[in-house]
């Protein structure tokens, strides 16, 4: 049997509409929800809401006893934008140094730099926790972000890596004729040509900070150091009494910044995981 | 001379901020945690040299090897559940449709969100008793139950919520696909190549190396999977373990009972493990993994 053309056509477009709806379907269930008064969510099929209401987000801004939501987003935001900057800064100087300077050791780091790319955290997890508890900053947020300082993220340095070994040679070779050092050369040539590259960082760097629980749930432990996915999971603690809807709607809250994230950077994203395999 | 000397200088200079997180965050707590995982060490007093008894102990340990079978039954269904339907909406979006942007986005979001503490909320709700899962059975006249509290069921649901994010090795597959010369299809197509037989002789082929990458990727990914088994069993591994992954063992261990000799001990495991299994698929790959160089 063979089915002609047109028909082949719409029954794929409507496999993949459908399909895609069906994909989509939570998470528009829970936008849904986090609209609808608590007495609606489980009662009401359907997903328009019958009757629109906020009362979720109020109830969930202030669920947590002494601190609101609000400090949780600071808190996240704050660490995620050190990580960001962090990353930027030290990664790329490193790619600098592996692409573009020649110095002993360099193809023995560079592999050292290769193989921690494809490591478990777990195996350091240990020895690292029992460092950061002898410095005294268990609680604080400098485990978290520290370590984006020095350059710990492997993956983004080789991803730097990549791109810097394309950016021209000859465009170095006229700066130093103009007098440039490799520190005007890094700052003037290769930081500004590598922006896609950087940028494809600074996206992933704050999306795998957002979400980051395991590492948060190790080191912060006291409500007014918590972060979103932090105050999301005090919800699992409060027994008895429904709080869905409240957490229906923080949990919409904090899925927005990545969201708004992907709308504006949606082509980079995209081009990111393509070229590079990074994940989202 | 000095000249070099300057430039080492300035090179190291670069590298220093890698070269204290490699020695210091890195290499360092490596080589401790081998040797943590021959002691008994419980953050507050000295570690005491113990031998092979983490080891021993683990082997012995029957909540081990429960969270060795739901890690790989979750690896063993998941991986090539997400990687099947990766390559198959891949493979449709491919097909010249209008509006392929959309649609690569709409399957592209779950896997953008997926890894959050608040999409694993919501899959706990709605694979629980008053879940939408059970509303969508009631129709089809089939009575429901809480799936995230049954131990039979309660695995699954977190495959399910790992193969619904196939969409970044979906866009990974769209890059492979494009990346195949139309002029193989066409040069079969005048040999009299059906549409099947071009599947199975140029998009398979062709698409084996990025196969392997999706494959190596996602295993390493699913081997480390934690955030969703801790929030739906709401950190236990249960109900009675099925949600038991080697990381929330590994998690427990070290940071609620502070036998951190013993979650030393698994982690060198899980790396021998994801290194043999990782060296495994490298080694197969010569088998079954065409490139386009005739190999290399």
């Amino acid at each position: 049997m063979t089915w002609s053309l047109p028909l082949r056509k719409f029954l794929l477009y409507a496999f993949i509409i459908i399909f895609g709806f069906v994909m989509l379907y939570p998470i528009i269930w829970l936008l849904a929800s986090s609209l609808k008064p608590e007495s609606l969510i489980f009662s009401e099929p359907g997903l328009w809401p019958s009757e629109f209401t906020l009362e979720n987000y109020v109830k969930g801004w202030n669920a947590v006893g002494d601190v609101t939501f609000g400090l949780f987003f600071k808190n996240s935001f704050v660490i995620s934008i050190i990580a960001v900057l962090g990353n930027l800064l030290t990664c790329s100087m490193a790619a600098f140094a592996f692409s573009r300077l020649d110095f002993p050791l360099k193809k023995v780091f560079f592999s050292c730099m290769l193989l921690t790319i494809m490591l478990p955290t777990h195996v350091t997890l240990v020895p690292q926790y029992a460092i950061f508890h002898n410095l005294g900053w268990i609680n604080t947020i400098l485990p978290l972000t520290v370590p984006k300082l020095l350059a710990t993220d492997a993956f983004f340095i080789f991803l730097m890596v990549q791109f810097f070994r394309g950016i021209p040679k000859e465009l170095d070779e006229s700066a130093i004729i103009d007098g440039c050092g490799p520190f005007q050369i890094y700052s003037r040539i290769i930081l500004p040509l590598a922006e896609p590259a950087l940028l494809t960082t600074a996206i992933f760097t704050f999306i795998w900070t957002w979400d980051d629980f395991f590492s948060q749930l190790l080191y912060l432990n006291t409500v007014e150091n918590f972060t979103v996915p932090l105050g999301l999971r005090l919800f699992l603690d409060s027994q008895g009494e429904s709080l869905w809807g409240a957490v229906f709607a923080m949990s919409v809250l904090s899925l927005l910044p990545i969201m708004i994230l992907f709308f504006l950077f949606q082509r980079q994203i995209v081009e990111g995981i393509a070229t590079t395999g990074v994940k989202g | 001379m000095r000249h070099i000397r300057k430039n080492t200088i300035t090179a190291y200079l670069f590298l220093l901020p890698w070269l204290i997180g490699f020695f210091g965050l890195v290499l360092g707590p490596m080589v401790s945690s081998l040797y943590l995982s021959f002691t008994e060490y419980d953050l507050l007093t000295a570690p005491e040299w113990v031998g092979l008894q983490n080891f021993i102990e683990m082997f012995q340990d029957s909540n081990f090897w429960q969270s060795v079978r739901v890690t790989l039954g979750f690896v063993l269904i998941g991986v090539p559940g997400q990687l099947f339907f990766a390559l198959f909406i891949a493979l449709l979006l491919n097909k010249g449709l209008k509006g392929i942007g959309l649609y690569r986005t709409v399957y592209y979001i779950p896997s953008l969100l997926g890894g959050s503490v608040a999409i694993a909320l919501l899959w706990k709700n709605i694979f629980g008793f008053e879940g939408i899962v059970n509303d969508f059975l009631a129709i089809l006249g089939i009575e429901g139950r809480s799936w995230v509290s049954h131990p039979d069921y309660a695995l699954y649901t977190l495959i399910i919520l790992a193969v619904w994010q196939f969409g970044a090795s979906m866009v990974i597959f769209l890059a492979g696909l494009k990346q195949i010369p139309g002029e193989l299809y066409d040069a079969s197509a005048v040999d009299g190549a059906g549409k099947f037989s071009q599947f199975k002789s140029i998009t398979i082929p062709m698409l084996t190396p990025v196969i392997l990458f999706n494959l190596v990727i996602e295993l390493i990914k699913a081997l480390q999977v934690f955030t969703p088994a801790y929030i739906v069993s709401e950190g236990t591994g249960g109900p009675s373990g099925s949600t038991l992954f080697y990381t929330l063992l590994l998690y427990q261990k070290g940071f609620s009972y502070f036998e951190m000799g013993y979650a030393s001990a698994m982690a060198w495991i899980l790396v021998l493990v994801l290194a043999t299994l990782t060296a495994l698929i490298f080694f197969s790959s010569k088998y079954w993994v065409h490139y386009e160089n005739g190999g290399s």
